[in-house]
């Protein structure tokens, strides 16, 4: 039989990623340009048995999902722009509660309500910092249609793996973009089920950690019965003002993300073997930077691609071992620098980082990157009609 | 270097515009075999202003779904194809409305003219089905999909109340379209 082929937007591939994973409850509000997310849930969760609800708003929606994960669900939320700061609250009790559930954002160029129907990737540090306090956060960043269908299923793999939120981060152009993709048979792709507790109700606690690991989350209304909150917590789920179990349990929650990054964070790698210089991009611009350093390639110019496909845990060991080799760093961004300065961090001086950001809701054009990358000086907004690949030297 | 084939698909909101672009990537990708990938960029309004939607033909996965360098293009609005069609490479193709755009513009690529939206009205009494003639038009013009292969994505796209009327309308753009490449 030939695989399932289908022609659709990436907002789409991601909910069949999601139904994939074994998603079953999406609780929404619609915005601009993530709606697709939330209707084409909305259309078929109830074909495979799921539920969907479209809530009073952006926190009414996240809160429900919080509460379809503690059900025994595996659940999902998405929005964009305003709706992704309305949703930072909860974000931030699901990470200390350790609820492990998937939130979309598909971001459009702000602040504010800024432009709804334009593409940015300025929420890329509200994805990691938008929760008040230290909080662990998984954050991927897929570059296109086919590929935000397996990380969806990735995102939801980690979520169960370590109990926590994780965050699907694209633009609109990669949501509103259409590709032919083809959807996996039935358990062609691996799908992380839930640790559920294996000792009687009455010996459960939520929050026990055993071999390093985290606890096993019992579904409400099996027999378990716990507490939970957004407060410091003991083992059993109940308040603690225990300043030492503070510490570690903050600690705990980060690292269990940090001290995982070998198996969270993954890269694609093009060209970096003899790369001079390097494009470190994500998302929609790591398209323009796939263009732009085959073009230079074929022009004979050591040119290379180093594009996450998570940013957070940022991927340090990645750019420290490119900042060894490479001349140069251009990190590319629909911001004003978010990542080009993680970039600088971790480069520690080794090597020269040059960024290029735009903020005009329209892409980077692979020509601004190629005259980076030949030391052309780089307007913002401003495309030129040739890239002279002689001016280089 | 993949070989890409570039076309731009501009109107005014509600002309179907996206709809067009839809359909010409699924006749190349799901029909045809080949990668495409299509892109579209409008304003926040549902219907009017200048919209475009954009797609990328290749025998290999498109790294980048924007246009660089068009090889076609159709602008149905004199404001889209003013907004839109410096990104026309020479030797290129522009398909415009006759009576929408009259300020036609110059360069080194071939201007093909047709009354697009008064023929949908008066051959086919409907003006809903201009894009499908354009996208006739369009299929002729560059030969870059089949007319089998145009045709299924364009069966798979509408309600069965609206396939008859469809299919007139694509075969009357091929014909025309044909009529234009000999003129």
């Amino acid at each position: 039989m030939s695989k399932k082929k289908i022609f659709v937007q990436g907002n789409e591939a991601c909910i069949q990623g999601a139904l994939y994973a074994g998603c079953r409850f999406y609780a929404g509000y619609p915005i601009t340009p993530s709606t697709e997310v939330m209707e084409q849930m909305a259309a078929n969760l109830p074909k495979v048995g799921g539920k969907f609800i479209q809530m009073e708003d952006e926190i009414g929606s996240i809160a429900a999902i919080v509460g379809a994960v503690a059900a025994g669900e595996k659940a999902m939320t998405g929005t964009s722009g305003p709706g992704f700061s309305l949703k930072q609250e909860i974000m931030g009790y699901a990470a200390m509660a350790e609820i492990p559930m998937v939130v979309v954002n598909v971001m459009r160029a702000g602040p504010s309500t800024g432009y709804p129907t334009g593409p940015s990737q300025a929420d890329v540090m509200q994805a990691k910092w938008g929760s008040h306090g230290d909080s662990p956060s998984v954050v991927l960043v897929p570059s296109s249609v086919q590929e935000l269908f397996y990380e969806t299923i990735r995102a939801f793999n980690l979520a169960e793996k370590y109990r926590t939120p994780v965050v699907i981060l694209f633009d609109e152009v990669i949501g509103h973009m259409r590709e032919a993709i083809t959807i996996p048979e039935p358990g062609e792709v691996e799908v992380i089920e839930r640790a559920k507790p294996d000792c009687a109700p009455e010996d459960y606690k939520p929050y026990e950690v055993k071999d390093g690991k985290v606890a096993p989350l019992a579904a409400f209304g099996t027999g378990y019965r716990y507490h939970i909150t957004g407060l410091y917590h003991a083992e059993d789920g109940f308040p603690t003002a225990d300043q030492q179990y503070i510490h570690d349990t903050n600690m705990r929650l980060v690292n269990k993300i940090e001290d995982n990054k070998a198996d969270i964070c993954e890269n694609e790698e093009l060209f970096l073997e003899d790369a001079e210089t390097v494009v470190f991009a994500y998302g929609v611009s790591a398209k323009s930077a796939k263009f732009a350093v085959k073009e230079l390639r074929a022009a004979g110019i050591k040119a290379g691609l180093l594009r996450p496909k998570t940013i957070w845990p940022f991927p340090s060991d990645a750019v420290e071992k490119i900042s060894k080799t490479a001349k140069k760093i251009i990190v590319p961004e629909m911001n004003l620098g978010q990542i080009h300065g993680e970039v600088e961090r971790y480069a520690a001086g080794r090597c020269e980082v040059q960024g290029i950001f735009r903020v005009d809701t329209e892409p980077i054009h692979p020509k601004q990157i190629m005259n980076a990358v030949l030391g052309v000086p780089v307007e913002p907004t401003v495309i030129p009609d040739v890239v002279d690949f002689t001016a280089r030297g | 270097m993949a070989e890409r084939y570039e076309l731009r698909f501009s109107g005014s909101g509600g002309q179907g515009m996206i709809l067009s672009g839809i359909i010409m990537a699924e006749a190349a990708s799901i029909f045809g075999g080949k990668e495409a990938a299509q892109s579209q960029s409008y304003g926040p309004e549902s219907r009017g202003g200048a919209s475009k939607s954009e797609v990328i033909i290749s025998d290999e996965p498109v790294d980048y779904p924007k246009a660089t360098s068009i090889d076609a293009m159709l602008a149905m609005t004199q404001e889209a194809c003013s907004k839109y069609h410096k990104d026309i490479k020479d030797s290129g193709i522009l398909l415009i409305d006759s009576d929408e755009v009259q300020d036609i513009p110059t360069g080194d690529y071939k201007i093909y003219s047709y009354p697009i939206i008064v023929t949908a009205r008066e051959k086919l009494g409907k003006v809903i089905v201009a894009n499908i003639i354009a996208l006739g038009m369009m299929t002729e013009l560059t030969g870059i999909v089949s007319h089998e292969e145009i045709e299924k994505a364009v069966l798979s796209r509408v309600p069965p109340a609206f396939l008859d009327l469809n299919k007139e309308a694509l075969k009357l753009g091929f014909e025309e379209g044909a009529r234009l490449k000999e003129a």
